[in-house]
């Protein structure tokens, strides 16, 4: 296990130095000057602003040292200060982060509930009634996208039944309960489209299993339908769909940039936003970094849970 | 063809279904300016906020804009902006895929490294990093779709590159001096073709949902034009509890067309290349 925890760990280096050199070029790759945009867009600057812009962005080197120093500096936790605000991005990264990763997780944790135990539904009753509906069910799930989702339980509630969401953010240290209660629905709704996702596979992945000669031989010693499911097929069927939930971190964590707008949840996503409006390039590039790097983290996370899942991957 | 059209019609009848909405999708896009009763932004103050009537189908909005010529309009846009990103999508993902897939050694890992980076990052976080750097419009918004999509999708263009490189085939081609370039276009690309047709299809509904997204974020393509994103978002929310049509009509649009071409993706998948069934 630490063999492979070591060997998975090393991967990650190569990974993150390319995501570094993407955030790094994505704002300095572009067509004309983003100094010229900035100036452009925010009628507070004015042209005698450029040299100090440009040295805060440190533009007046050579690409090479720019990233040396970037990437340095990122590194030792300093992104920057925010444009603007004139506050380290770090700082207001760190401050938002813990939102959008409620959010994220609780979403990825409805999508787990109602996907797995759904599809596994589906698979030990193939080709019944029930499995064609919620078969159907799914593909039309993974068509509504989240923002309509969330824009019908906006209007039409508090039109029918005079029901509105709560939309001011209580932080989860004051008031758990309330935070909860408001995380959930944005939850839920972000977890919606997963849920089908993991149930396909769940029933896919399960039908396979079953067909083994090691269920049949539990069948054939006697035993019940809960304990073949639950204790010989479930747990086999599981590691592929852990490393779809793997690759759906991303997607989460996108979405949420959605949901947290239209709930006004104070997170990255929000954050990301007010910055793209405000065209306040480190905050962008900083949230863009660590937003990949969360990922990677969680994907390794994942990556490491098959050992405890499957004892193959332990002594590979 | 038609013989593939009758068996996806005789195999799959609900891959058949999306395919005729697809079609209808398609359509009304291209015809949408004789189709639409009205203009996509004529002003009609007189009618503003009318509920769905003979008159007005799908209802009137604020500014009294007829909801059906806009969904029509907005049918114009995602066509245009679907199948170009799309499209473009499946050239970077050949691009990317076959070069990777066929180098195979160093190339091969250096840019699967580099494909590894760009997927730990949430497509709408890099679109909307990318629509901060190039600024909203149509031709950034399909170009940066395009990249996005492109490189996420190259890896099964990759993967079926690789086992095409292994047969009998490519080797005798090789031993017979064919160049490089040829054995990619005689070769191995028509063997990948059934893969970059389902590629293809499966995008369409993914950019389609994507653009939506970008343009209910106010990132996509700048109002007026009536993109079914935009009509969901902005003012028209302000307005949607006096007249809750707004909030049915562009999202129904949008699910239906997206639900038409995932069915259809799938039955094409099931039929071209059942070695990606459950794969998506």
């Amino acid at each position: 296990m630490l063999a492979y925890t070591v060997r998975r760990l090393l991967a990650l280096i190569p990974t993150i130095f390319f995501a570094s050199l993407i955030v790094f070029l994505s704002v300095r790759l572009i067509p004309g000057s983003i100094i010229d945009l900035m100036l452009a867009n925010n009628p507070l600057a004015v042209e005698k602003d450029r040299p100090a812009i440009e040295a805060a962005l440190g533009l007046d080197k050579p690409l090479h040292t720019q990233y040396l120093h970037w990437a340095g500096s990122a590194l030792r936790g300093d992104l920057g200060r925010s444009l603007w605000q004139d506050t380290p991005v770090m700082h207001e990264i760190l401050a938002r982060l813990p939102v959008t990763l409620e959010l994220a997780l609780l979403a990825m944790v409805v999508s787990i509930i109602v996907g797995i135990p759904i599809g596994v539904y589906s698979a030990i009753r193939q080709d019944t009634a029930g499995d064609y509906v919620t078969r159907s069910f799914a593909i039309l799930l993974l068509a509504i996208p989240s923002f309509w989702l969330a824009t019908l339980i906006m209007v039409f509630p508090s039109i029918w039944w005079g029901w509105a969401p709560e939309l001011t953010y209580v932080p989860f240290t004051r008031d758990p309960v309330t935070n909860l209660k408001m995380l959930l629905l944005p939850a839920v709704i972000l977890g919606t489209a997963l849920s089908a996702l993991n149930m396909r596979l769940m029933r896919t992945t399960m039908l396979e299993v079953l067909r083994q000669d090691y269920i049949r031989t539990a069948w054939a010693k006697g035993l019940g339908e809960g304990m073949v499911v639950t204790r010989h097929a479930l747990r086999n069927a599981l590691i592929p769909v852990v490393t779809l939930l793997g690759l759906e971190v991303a997607g989460v964590i996108g979405g949420s940039v959605i949901l947290e707008q239209i709930f006004v949840l104070p997170g990255l996503g929000l954050l990301l936003l007010e910055a793209v409006s405000t065209r306040d390039y480190p905050v962008i590039t900083g949230i863009f970094l660590i937003v990949g790097v969360c990922v990677m983290l969680i994907n390794l996370l994942v990556d490491l849970s098959y050992g405890l899942l499957d004892p193959k991957v332990r002594y590979r | 063809m038609i013989n593939f059209s009758v068996r996806l019609a005789r195999e799959k009848p609900l891959g058949a279904a999306g395919a005729a909405i697809c079609l209808l999708f398609l359509l009304c896009g291209i015809f949408a300016a004789w189709l639409a009763p009205y203009g996509m932004n004529e002003i009609n103050l007189v009618n503003r906020m009318k509920a769905p009537s003979m008159a007005f189908p799908f209802g009137t909005d604020y500014l009294g804009r007829d909801q059906l010529s806009r969904i029509l309009y907005g049918a114009q846009l995602s066509v245009i902006i679907g199948f170009c990103a799309a499209g473009l999508a499946t050239v970077v993902s050949i691009l990317i895929g076959v070069v990777s897939g066929y180098a195979g050694g160093r190339t091969d890992m250096l840019i699967q490294r580099f494909v590894d980076a760009w997927q730990s990052f949430p497509g709408l976080v890099i679109l909307i990093v990318a629509v901060a750097v190039l600024g909203p419009g149509m031709p950034q918004v399909i170009g940066v779709l395009a990249l996005l999509f492109g490189i996420a999708g190259s890896r099964i263009i990759r993967g079926a590159v690789v086992s095409v490189r292994e047969n009998m085939y490519i080797h005798a081609a090789q031993s017979v001096g064919a160049g490089t370039q040829r054995i990619l276009w005689r070769h191995v690309l028509p063997n990948v073709m059934p893969v970059v047709i389902v590629l293809f299809t499966s995008r369409l509904g993914a950019t389609i949902l994507a653009e939506a997204a970008l343009s209910f974020l106010g990132l996509g393509v700048p109002p007026p034009a009536p993109t079914w994103g935009g009509m969901l978002s902005g003012s028209a929310r302000t307005y949607m509890h006096q007249g809750p049509w707004l909030a049915l009509a562009p999202g129904l649009a949008l699910t239906i067309v997206v639900y038409a071409v995932n069915v259809f993706g799938d039955a094409l998948r099931d039929l071209l290349d059942p070695r990606m069934r459950g794969s998506r």
